[in-house]
């Protein structure tokens, strides 16, 4: 059943974290919103080919969830996928030579903005089909439990993925398998044009967790400390062989869905009420920090968002040579 | 000469139908408001309301599934998949249900709809939204393929495809949507089943698709400053395929190359082929038939490695120079 967690007290947390660490799940947050400004002004300047799915404003959903688990778990994401990728540690420089096409990229230049992955640090990758990773992530809670590993797999998904078949597919099997997946969907109010109350006609996603007999929770997606909270909880659940669980993060995308939405389907007034709730700002406050030391940190991100684009600007092409290569093993 | 995008001839095509025939509605995912994700249905909610112009969840099966019912009870559905990749989650309803429906039932039920979406590379889109998959179709008896190069075409082939009565795969270039050309006013049809020769000349027969149509009229005009004159055949709809022209210009020219934009082994250029050696033409022939196809891999995001995956008018030319000149 669903189970509306509680808004947790950040103090709590904070002594429990300590002062350092919190900080750091700052500076990730900084650092995925200056990541994702970067590459919008790559795009208006015509730098980039292709389009980009940008997560400003749903930051703390990609760095509370990440936080709550272990080095050795796995990670599926999706298209709007920056920020779960770097909020999983992953190396700024490598992410910008792939949104850049290089060489030295995460994917050598094959995948872009839409499919990074870091297999090394079990990041299975982003994916470019609506509900793609979701069967997936099936495949991985299976042998994690046949491997008897400690490992979980999180599988984070939007709002329109969830009435995608292949989410009851999955759900259900994993339910049944007990398998050790956390559901994670980030229900940003909108798929492309598509809001979500029309789109689905219960409430909250999770309540769709009880149909397959799983625990369904709804977290307010912009507070980085119940984010924390419920994926913490799925994990040890399913740590525990305890089966699976469907956790709904509820936030909201800033931006347009991709770079060619004029977003004649909402209201600016809407844009801006959300616009306040900027987890960012939320979380400094839990920490106390004033708007200067604020903004100090907000620099330092975008400084080390222009190392990576220098490192990304003086990386190599992928040869033409090598066109054929990575296709088969 | 009034002139339309490719994009707008298509939306023209859908009000005069939408206007003319109260059985005809559009189903897809952003098509309302949004207008599509390029565009061709923009406005058409205005004018024809939510209840005509439905925007769905992201559902592919469900809604294959939803015109594959509509239409068996009457209604004559035009459904859009957001990019050609997409299909292949409504492949069980298209190939198991859709072209099989009427067979399976003695020939007494009808399944007349379209579906249509945007296939090709060419936007930095990358693997998972650039596909070109129509040879998939071409393999299901029951369906049939139509893949427009031209404004002129998209809208006089859409309509035939809406009053055809069987499931017909309707596939669009995301580069063709902003390329224009000469689209006259009224409601006219381009059938299905007929062939297109767009350029003439006697010394080797290009069968062209889609967007490589117009690469390969570029091709012939650099070719013909060394005199090497190009006849290009447009097939237009793969399925039904008229062979006619295809072969009595390869009757001629002695020559065919078959180019396309879809992966090469496997492709649709393999069929073209087969059925020239299999005809008469196949005592004219002077040289292999070849295929110009994209490499077999799927579409990387790099620029330039994009662009070489797929047949540019270089790659033509310089296909046709061997095949003329007797080098391959
Ligand atoms: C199977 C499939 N259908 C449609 C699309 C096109 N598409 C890409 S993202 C998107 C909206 C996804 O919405 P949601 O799942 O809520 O994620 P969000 O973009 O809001 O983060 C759509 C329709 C796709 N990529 N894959
Ligand atoms: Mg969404």
């Amino acid at each position: 059943m669903t189970d509306q967690t509680q808004a947790p007290d950040p103090q709590t947390y904070l002594q429990q974290w300590g002062h350092e660490p919190a900080v750091e799940l700052l500076k990730r947050m900084l650092l995925i919103r200056a990541f994702e400004e970067k590459a919008e002004e790559l795009y208006a300047l015509g730098k980039l080919h292709g389009t980009m799915h940008l997560s400003i404003g749903q930051e703390a959903s990609a760095v509370g969830a990440s936080f709550a688990l272990k080095r050795g778990d796995y990670l599926l994401n999706h298209h709007r996928g920056h920020g779960h990728c770097l909020a999983w540690g992953s190396d700024v420089d490598l992410m910008m030579a792939e949104f850049l096409g290089k060489a030295t990229g995460y994917c050598r230049g094959r995948g872009g903005s839409m499919h990074i992955a870091n297999i090394e640090a079990n990041n299975l990758g982003a994916n470019g089909i609506v509900g793609g990773g979701i069967p997936i992530a099936v495949g991985v809670g299976l042998s994690i439990k046949m491997r008897q590993t400690d490992q979980v797999v999180i599988v984070i998904f939007g709002d329109g993925a969830a009435n995608e078949g292949a989410f009851h597919e999955s759900l259900n099997m994993a339910s049944i398998w007990d398998l050790p997946i956390i559901f994670y969907c980030e229900n940003n109010q909108y798929a492309m044009s598509m809001p979500v109350r029309r789109a689905i006609n219960i409430e909250h996603i999770s309540q769709r967790a009880c149909s397959y007999g799983i625990p369904g929770v709804t977290v307010d997606g912009n507070d980085l400390f119940a984010v924390y909270q419920a994926v913490k909880d799925a994990a040890e659940r399913a740590r525990a062989g305890r089966g699976p669980t469907l956790v709904e993060a509820v936030t909201y995308r800033w931006r347009g869905h991709s770079k060619s939405d004029r977003q004649a389907y909402r209201k600016r007034e809407e844009v801006k009420a959300w616009q306040k709730k900027d987890p960012i700002r939320r979380y400094a406050q839990a920490l106390a920090l004033d708007d200067q030391e604020l903004e100090n940190l907000r620099a330092q991100a975008r400084e080390r968002i222009e190392q990576a684009l220098a490192f990304a600007e003086s990386s190599p092409e992928p040869e033409v040579s090598t066109i054929l290569e990575g296709i088969y093993a | 000469m009034r002139e339309l995008s490719y994009a707008e001839a298509l939306r023209e095509c859908l009000r005069q139908v939408m206007r003319e025939d109260p059985d005809v509605f559009m189903i897809g995912e952003d098509i309302g408001v949004y207008g599509g994700a390029f565009g061709v249905s923009a406005g058409l909610i205005d004018e024809f309301g939510p209840d005509r112009i439905i925007d769905t969840p992201i559902s592919e099966a469900g809604i294959a599934g939803a015109c594959i019912g509509a239409a068996l009870t009457g209604m004559r559905p035009v459904g859009e998949i957001q990019f050609m990749d997409f299909v292949t989650l409504s492949m069980e309803q298209l190939v198991l249900q859709a072209a099989k429906i009427r067979f399976m039932f003695g020939g007494k039920a009808r399944v007349p709809f379209v579906l249509r979406m945007p296939a090709g590379s060419g936007t930095g889109a990358a693997a998972q939204h650039s596909e070109s998959l129509e040879a998939w179709f071409v393999h299901v008896p029951g369906l049939k393929v139509v893949m427009p190069s031209t404004p002129h075409d998209a809208k006089g082939l859409l309509r035939a495809a809406i009053y055809d009565d069987n499931p017909v795969i309707f596939v669009e270039h995301k580069l063709l949507y902003k390329t224009r050309g000469h689209v006259p006013e009224d409601a006219y049809t381009v059938p299905l089943g007929e062939s297109k020769t767009v350029r003439e000349g006697k010394d080797l027969t290009v069968v062209a698709t889609s967007i490589m149509v117009s690469r390969a009229l570029e091709a012939a005009d650099l070719l013909a400053e060394e005199g090497i004159e190009l006849e290009i055949i447009d097939p237009r709809t793969l399925v039904p395929l008229d062979m006619e022209p295809i072969v009595a210009s390869v009757k001629k020219t002695g020559r065919a190359l078959v180019v396309h934009e879809a992966v090469k082994t496997g492709g649709f250029g393999g069929e073209v082929a087969s059925r020239i050696v299999e005809s008469e033409a196949f005592d004219y022939l002077e040289a292999p038939v070849r295929r110009l196809a994209g490499l077999d891999m799927p579409i990387p995001y790099n620029r330039t490695l994009e662009y070489h995956a797929v047949p540019q008018v270089e790659n033509i030319v310089a296909e046709a120079r061997r095949l003329v000149g007797g080098v391959y």
